[in-house]
């Protein structure tokens, strides 16, 4: 009963945030957010597309305060997250090379107050690809990596320093030696940015050499992808591989080819934080299946 | 002799009417070239809507005005790079009739997702 009451008010605080994704590795589903009782289970916060620096009202007239009231809710939280994760668009670009360092370190520094001693970052192309991520780089460091969690392994793939929205070449041969190292049926998870794949390329809504990194995940039995870029929640699977954007915390985006034009979704008034929202992702008792709930934001 | 160079006539000439029927598969070889340049800064083309016919042969000249940027039209299989002080072609020929979507695929700033345009293939 104790597990649900923290899962409720878990969900509740987290009203205002991104996506919320738990992982459990041994324990059943109810336990999955009491990681005291079960000693491998853990979960981590996605938060996606924050895009600060952002400033037109019609769209968000809280750009000044979203993402410091993600931060405050995700300090709230009964049970910390092991981790955190954003993924990309921390800031929202700019020609202005200064004000692209100065956006980069005022996000770092509202960030800073997150109370989660393990904070992890990747860029967006509104971060990197204007300058190839050298700004982003100097406030964040690498732009791709890995990292293991109890037992779940962790690839961060870069698919927007290169403007093209590729991985490129040099990436991809990393990504290949990453994954010799693991065995088939290690529990992979999969960072991007923009989705690997071709989700609705006429919006520029893939990325031109994804299906490359597909491929050399495919041989792997439990590997599942979180991305951002889109603004919104959706689920889409290639091959046994599932595929899972976040809302973001700045502005939603239509539904992928829904509209002639894709454009932000002004703010509704009657309706504030309409179409913003987050998720948890819950991993069952098997290793690949997840059960996944979307809630919506609510005014904090 | 003379059946084996009837025969030969025959082949020949039935290579001819097969090549020339291939030849104009898909193309109208008597008309010429479309040649349709176009224009890119940010964040925009020009012109945006360019209008070609099926089946004739297509090229599109891209200059860049100020740095680089993408030209993409997924649904027609076509993309390059548009470079400034460099010439950037894309040769096609248009195979069905209707609108096209095209749109920059190198990030170039804000208002990158507003670089859009169409390719109208009329009959």
């Amino acid at each position: 009963m104790k597990n649900s009451q923290d899962r409720r008010e878990f969900l509740k605080l987290m009203g205002i945030g991104g996506g919320v994704v738990f992982l459990s590795g041994l324990g059943p589903l109810a336990n999955a957010a009491t990681k005291k009782e079960v000693k491998n289970d853990f979960f981590f916060v996605q938060l996606s597309d924050t895009h600060w620096g952002f400033s037109d009202p019609k769209i968000n007239p809280d750009f000044g305060g979203t993402l410091k009231k993600a931060v405050a809710a995700v300090n709230s939280l009964s049970t910390p997250p092991d981790f955190i994760m954003f993924t990309g668009d921390l800031t929202h670009t700019t020609d202005d090379e200064k004000e692209r360092r100065r956006r980069l370190k005022e996000f770092h520094d509202i960030v800073a107050n997150l109370k989660v001693k393990t904070v992890r970052f990747m860029p967006g192309e509104h971060d990197a690809s204007l300058d190839k991520g050298a700004a982003y780089q100097e406030v964040f460091g690498k732009t791709h990596y890995t990292f293991t969690h109890k037992g779940v392994n962790f690839i961060v793939v870069d698919n927007v320093s290169d403007p093209t929205g590729s991985i490129g070449d040099t990436q991809l041969t990393w990504l290949e030696n990453e994954l010799k190292k693991l065995s088939k049926d290690a529990r992979i998870v999969v960072f991007t940015h923009r989705p690997l794949f071709d989700l609705a390329p006429t919006w520029d809504w893939a990325t031109r050499d994804g299906a490359k990194a597909i491929e050399l995940l495919m041989p792997y039995k439990n590997v599942v992808v979180f991305y951002g870029h889109i603004h919104q929640v959706h689920n889409q699977m290639t091959g046994h591989i599932p595929h899972h954007a976040a809302n973001g915390l700045m502005y939603p985006l239509p539904a992928p080819l829904s509209l002639p034009k894709k454009a932000p979704i002004p703010w509704d008034p009657a309706a504030p934080y309409k179409n913003l929202g987050f998720r948890d992702i819950e991993a069952k008792k098997k290793k690949d299946e997840y059960l996944i709930t979307e809630l919506p934001i609510k005014e904090g | 002799m003379l059946r084996e160079f009837q025969r030969l006539a025959i082949g020949f000439g039935i290579a001819v009417i097969l090549v020339t029927g291939l030849a104009s598969f898909g193309t109208s070889a008597d008309q010429p070239e479309q040649v349709i340049k176009i224009t890119a800064k940010k964040f925009e083309y020009s012109p945006a809507e360019v209008t070609v016919k099926k089946g004739v042969p297509v090229t599109l000249e891209f200059t860049s005005l100020d740095r680089v940027h993408g030209f993409n039209c997924p649904d027609l299989g076509i993309r390059t790079d548009i470079v400034p002080e460099k010439a950037n072609r894309v040769h096609f020929v248009p195979q069905k009739a209707g609108t096209f979507e095209y749109h920059c695929d190198v990030f170039c700033g804000d208002g990158h997702e507003d670089m859009t345009g169409k390719i109208i293939v009329a009959e």
